[in-house]
């Protein structure tokens, strides 16, 4: 080791110093840089697209959580209407307050304040809140009210500065008086769908998601975990195996709609009476979201180390015993993460679900698992089809909400993979 | 070529027999027409160099093998003269009888109490809550763990050091009450202070249970065993008391090995 | 009685087998010797709980089919059966309105011919819910009591109850066979149906596509079943346009992510990017029609471009791009992640930049799994739907201008399976033979991608 010669300073006469060497390095860096750049360039690109995409949503969704009201105030100590708890508090209610003409106390309060004009654009169904307000408190029969009233979807264009020349001068009108305004419309989360934006909400549509939802995930997960645990503990290396494991591996990039066509010719045909109902949809959204589940399932199985397999062997457990007791529970943080974005692109999906009818126009939540419903994005892509200005809003507003449940999922999700993460 | 069995072993009862025992994996045999007895009351050392099949064989002792799918065992093996390898056999049972220690420790991610009382639990062998408490203290006193752990059982196996780790998984085998316990270099993973207790442990065990150990380390082999067996290349090559194994070798083989000379 | 209280039913009659079972072999333990049995308590306990719980599921999933149908049966052989319609759909509405008015789901008939039949309906619900609860009970107690007298002290419960156990493990890993098989065989059998009424040669290479739902079911008019437009739009869209946004800008967000992103950047840009793999595609399609497809045509006027449409294929594309961006990063990583550490540094101790090492070194090593990503890729982005279904056309055009307006398989699909048309009718089933196309090329792609994937991994190992 005596040859090597302590290290000197880069003398001019060695080679790596040239000239032409020195230019290279210069242009190899420059290009270096520029590949970086184009890098985060191209990330940038996708951040800003989400960027765009959310902010899009959120200004046009805003207001779709709002909806355009004329202020009606009532006196009902001259209105001649009666009623007390006791009668106001049967299911017949609306019906003994149409009985005494509320519709038209309504309609000539509203003509007394806005005029005939406006009051003509006062929403068909605006009595319907007032009889509401009153059968939660009967107490304001006795006292004067100022109301709050959807208008007509026409007019609301019109406070938009859309639609036609006289509507936009008559809210412009009403504006000055103060009689018209946007307002925080929280009926569009509890009420369903409807021909007017005005009169729409998303209640039905997510009460229909959230029941689909639950037939996917109650026939999906058993499934999936079952499947998933016989494939990486028990399953014998033949033939069969492989068939399944190819199956699995194939199913889950088999385009969604093609799930749709097997749920139209087969549950359908079985169960001709349940076309929109959230049993068919669910169960044709299980079969998409189980192979998610089963390969998920497998990483996680893979994950737990095969010396606790061992040391439970080892003092007489059975295999059953040993996945049961050692192997699931340590893999179920894992699984629970592959089902739950599982399940999240299931409520995400659209097209398998118009393929079995769920995309018919559905005024009332579903009662049931058998009932005529439709989800969440099915009803975004119905409203988006719609050619009323006030759907637009309406629509990313409903994204919102869609986007906050998947963002909820999704969050749940990489909790638990975080927290959970390794810990043997 | 037979195994050279030193001729002045003492006569005492067999635990375990293995007569003309091969081990296959796949078409590559790994074990080669091995036979032995597994004294009750002694330990039995495996040596031999890395790769010549000590924990194949050992892992046929109690079916181990069972869990590698290509794995195919000839010959037979019985436990107090029942074939462990019949049909019939019930392989939980057998294994709650034979127990076994692996070379790295592998206490469940459960706590102390947990990881003891699960053998007792799926075996049925506690009657209640306070047999199953005595049950975990005196295995874990056995196990020579009891005075660290006794004030956190709930604690995770996990957090414990490697050397308690791996007299909690002896504790974990002697829960079920086993007759026989192989243990797979128990010690390798471990530092010399852990390590000479758990051979302090197997010292104290031994008598109890028969003992069977695989080690690379011949001062342990020398230190705790009363027999000795020494395989090489599948085959069982000598076996005999400790003592006559270590003076004087019959083979040349056992002679290169135990010098250092090999392996 | 629905099935869900059968089932609950089912749950109850169980769990009562199970504690009794479970105090039977209490007791057994009590009055041996050792105070051992062959099997824990517990598995005496699942041994006739299951018993007493899986044939009652098997008939209760029989009963849910067979009863609607009995129960229909019955009422039309009462005598008021004959007042009605023969068949169609007034005779359907009657039937169902009596029935919900008979189960207490609606409170009046509307139509008045459904009066006759509440009566009756009541009482065949009435009798079949009695059956079907008597039935519940008998096999229920039937199952159970076979299993529990079988119970000794030397009963080994626990292999009895793994045996089941792992029969209900295999026949949950059969239900992914059941599922491919269930999708070849509808889509084959409707296929085939429809090439009895079309050529499949005009199909497959006519190059004029415009089913009509209107016309005579009975004589197709072949020369309008030609798919060539809708594949090639499909390609165009899917495979081409989207591909030209994806590849690139995926393939470099998973170069700058796994080789140049310090960790703190990354664990801010990976999440974003698996956000924007999770926004539905239902989202994607609205922000496509309402945002890029109006822009892509102005732009396109705006440079005097006069026939652009605001369908195109281009706004589609380039929407679709951006959605299969994080599919194909998130493969890219994964492929450059499985080339050994050491390729990477032998390239970087002779001196070579990052650059140089990621395009001469990783890439080229990398390359199988990429190309597969890509292939996967591909079979997602023309069996996406939504996205086209909402910003591409319906009318099938053969062109290659990005701004004029083209349809998709899976447009065409969506189109023909959700108008009114019967489900005998030509234009109907030609959507189930569309749809078999889509299905062999997306499996011929994952299969062949799948594979290259597994032989890259393994390479690596
Ligand atoms: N699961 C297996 N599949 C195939 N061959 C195996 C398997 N396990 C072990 N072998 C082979 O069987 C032979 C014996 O292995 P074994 O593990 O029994 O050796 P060993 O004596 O315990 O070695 P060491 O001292 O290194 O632990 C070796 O050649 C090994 O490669
Ligand atoms: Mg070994």
């Amino acid at each position: 080791m005596s040859d090597v010669a302590p290290q000197q300073a880069p003398s001019d006469g060695m080679p790596s110093r040239s000239a032409a060497f020195e230019a290279r390095l210069k242009k190899r860096y420059a290009a270096e840089r520029r590949f970086k750049l184009t890098g985060l360039v191209a990330v940038l690109f996708s951040v800003l697209v989400l960027a765009f995409l959310l902010v899009t949503m959120t200004i046009n969704g805003v207001g779709g959580f709002q909806r355009t009201e004329l202020a009606v105030p009532i006196d009902f100590t001259e209105a001649g209407l009666t009623g007390d708890p006791a009668t106001l508090s049967g299911p017949d209610a609306t019906q003994l307050l149409e009985a005494q003409g509320l519709a038209s106390v309504v309609e000539f309060y509203a003509e007394e304040s806005l005029g005939a004009n406006a009051s003509a654009e006062l929403n068909g169904n605006a009595w319907r809140e007032v009889a509401t307000a009153i059968i939660a408190d009967p107490a304001i029969l006795r006292t004067k009210q100022t109301f709050w009233l959807p208008s007509s979807a026409d007019l609301a264009a019109g406070y938009e500065g859309e639609g036609s020349a006289e509507l936009q001068a008559l809210a412009t009108d009403l504006a000055e008086q103060g009689k018209i305004d946007k307002r925080f419309d929280i009926g569009f989360l509890t009420r369903s769908d409807a021909t007017d934006p005005q009169a729409v909400g998303i209640w039905g549509a997510l009460k229909g998601s959230m029941l689909t939802m639950l037939v996917t995930l109650l026939m999906a997960f058993p499934i999936g975990v079952m499947a998933a645990l016989y494939l990486e503990e028990y399953a014998p290396k033949n033939r069969w195996t492989d068939i399944i494991e190819v199956s699995i591996n194939n199913l889950a990039a088999v385009p969604s709609i093609i799930f749709g066509l097997l749920g139209l010719a087969v549950f359908l045909t079985i169960f001709p009476n349940f076309r929109s109902a959230p049993l068919i949809g669910g169960m044709t959204l299980a079969l998409m979201t189980m192979p998610v589940i089963v390969i998920s399932g497998r990483n996680a199985i893979k994950a737990v180390p095969p010396s606790i397999r061992d040391g439970a062997l080892a003092v007489g457990a059975s295999p059953v015993q040993v996945v049961f007791h050692h192997v699931l529970p340590l893999a179920l943080p894992g699984i629970l993460t592959g089902t739950i974005i599982g399940m999240a692109r299931a409520l995400g999906e659209t097209a398998p679900l118009l393929m079995i009818g769920m995309r018919a126009f559905v005024a009332t939540p579903p009662d049931g698992l058998t009932s005529p419903a439709t989800v969440l994005p099915v009803q975004i892509f119905l409203w988006s089809d719609e050619i009323d200005r006030g759907f637009v809003e309406r629509t990313s507003a409903a994204i919102i909400v869609l986007l906050i449940f998947l963002l909820l999922m999704n969050g749940l999700a990489i909790y638990l993979r975080n927290k959970f993460e390794k810990k043997w | 070529m037979v195994t050279v069995i030193h001729p002045n072993l003492d006569q005492t009862d067999a635990k375990m027999n293995a007569s003309d025992v091969s081990v296959f994996y796949g078409d590559k045999m790994a074990i080669d027409n091995v036979s032995i007895e597994i004294p009750t009351k002694y330990v039995t050392a495996f040596i031999g160099p890395s790769g010549c099949g000590k924990s194949t064989f050992l892992r046929t002792l109690n079916r181990m093998n069972d869990t590698i799918p290509t794995a195919r065992v000839e010959g037979t093996i019985t436990l107090d003269g029942d074939d462990i390898y019949r049909s019939k056999m019930d392989v939980v049972q057998l294994r709650a009888r034979v127990g076994m220690v692996f070379q790295k420790p592998n206490p469940f991610p459960k706590s102390i109490y947990d990881n003891i009382a699960y053998g007792p639990k799926i075996h049925g062998i506690a009657q209640g809550k306070e047999e199953l408490d005595n049950i975990v203290e005196v295995s874990l006193k056995r196990a020579g763990l009891w005075e660290e752990v006794k004030d956190r059982l709930t604690d995770s196996g996990t957090a414990l050091s490697g050397g308690q780790q791996q007299r909690l998984c002896i504790a974990r085998a002697i829960a079920v009450d086993p007759e026989v316990i192989l243990m797979d270099e128990p010690c390798s993973a471990l530092d010399p202070i852990a390590t000479a207790k758990i051979e302090e442990l197997i010292a104290e065990l031994s008598g109890r249970y028969a003992i069977v150990i695989v080690t690379h380390s011949m001062q342990q082999a020398a230190r705790v065993s009363e027999r000795t067996a020494f395989f090489h290349l599948g085959k069982m090559v000598e076996y005999g008391r400790t003592s006559d194994i270590f003076t004087n070798p019959v083979e040349q083989r056992t002679q290169d090995y135990i010098t250092g000379r090999y392996g | 009685m629905s099935p869900a209280i059968l089932l609950l039913l089912a749950v109850g009659l169980g769990l009562a087998g199970w504690l009794a079972a479970r105090a039977r072999a209490w007791a057994f333990r009590r009055e041996s010797s050792d105070g051992r049995l062959a099997s824990l308590p517990t598995y005496h306990a699942w041994y006739v709980a299951l018993w007493v719980v899986l044939p009652l599921a098997a008939f209760i999933t029989l009963w849910s089919f067979a009863s609607p149908y009995l129960v229909t049966q019955s009422v039309l052989a009462t005598p008021a059966a004959a007042e009605l319609p023969a068949f169609g759909i007034q005779r359907e509405s009657i039937l169902r309105e009596a029935q919900s008015v008979a189960s207490g789901s609606a409170s009046a008939v509307f139509n008045p011919q459904s009066e006759a039949f509440v009566e009756p309906f009541r009482d065949a619900l009435a009798r079949y819910n009695l059956i079907g609860l008597l039935a519940t009970l008998v096999i229920g107690f039937a199952g159970g009591a076979w299993a529990f007298l079988r119970l000794r002290p030397d009963f080994s419960a626990r292999t009895r109850v793994e045996k089941i156990v792992m029969s209900l493990l295999l026949i949950a890993s059969l239900v992914a066979i059941l599922t491919t098989f269930g999708i070849v065989a509808s889509l084959i059998f409707e296929t085939i149906r429809f090439f009895g009424m079309v050529n499949p040669i005009d199909f497959l290479f006519g190059a004029h596509w415009a089913p009509d739902p209107m016309a005579n079911p009975d004589n197709p008019d072949p020369t309008r079943y030609g798919a060539i437009p809708l594949f090639w739009g499909t390609i165009y869209i899917g495979a081409i346009i989207a591909m030209i946004v994806a590849i690139p800008l995926g393939l470099m967000s998973a170069i700058y992510l796994t080789q140049y992103a310090d960790p703190k950047v990354r664990s801010w840009l990976k999440p974003a990017l698996e956000i924007l793999a999770g926004v539905p595609t239902v989202v994607y399609g609205y922000f496509a029609a309402l945002t890029v497809a109006p822009f892509v045509r102005d732009l396109a006027l705006s440079m005097g471009i006069s026939n652009a449409s605001s369908e195109s294929a281009l706004a589609a594309g380039l929407v679709m791009g951006v959605m299969i961006i994080p599919f194909v990063s998130s493969m890219a990583d994964d492929s450059i992640a499985a080339v050994p550490q050491s390729m990477r540094d032998g390239s970087l101790a002779m001196g070579a930049t990052t650059s140089e090492t990621i395009k001469r070194v990783l890439v080229p090593a990398a390359l199988p799994g990429i190309v597969a990503g890509i292939m996967l890729a591909i079979s997602r982005a023309i069996g996406e739907t939504m996205i086209v279904v909402m910003a591409a056309s319906t009318a099938a055009n053969l062109s290659a201008n990005p701004l004029e307006a083209m349809t998709t398989a899976t447009v065409q699909i969506v189109k023909l399976l959700t108008g009114e048309g019967s489900f005998d009718h030509p234009a109907t089933l030609s959507a189930f033979a569309i749809g078999f196309v889509l299905f062999l090329v997306t499996l011929g792609l994952n299969f062949i991608a799948l594979r290259v994937v597994k032989r890259f991994r393994e390479a690596y190992e």
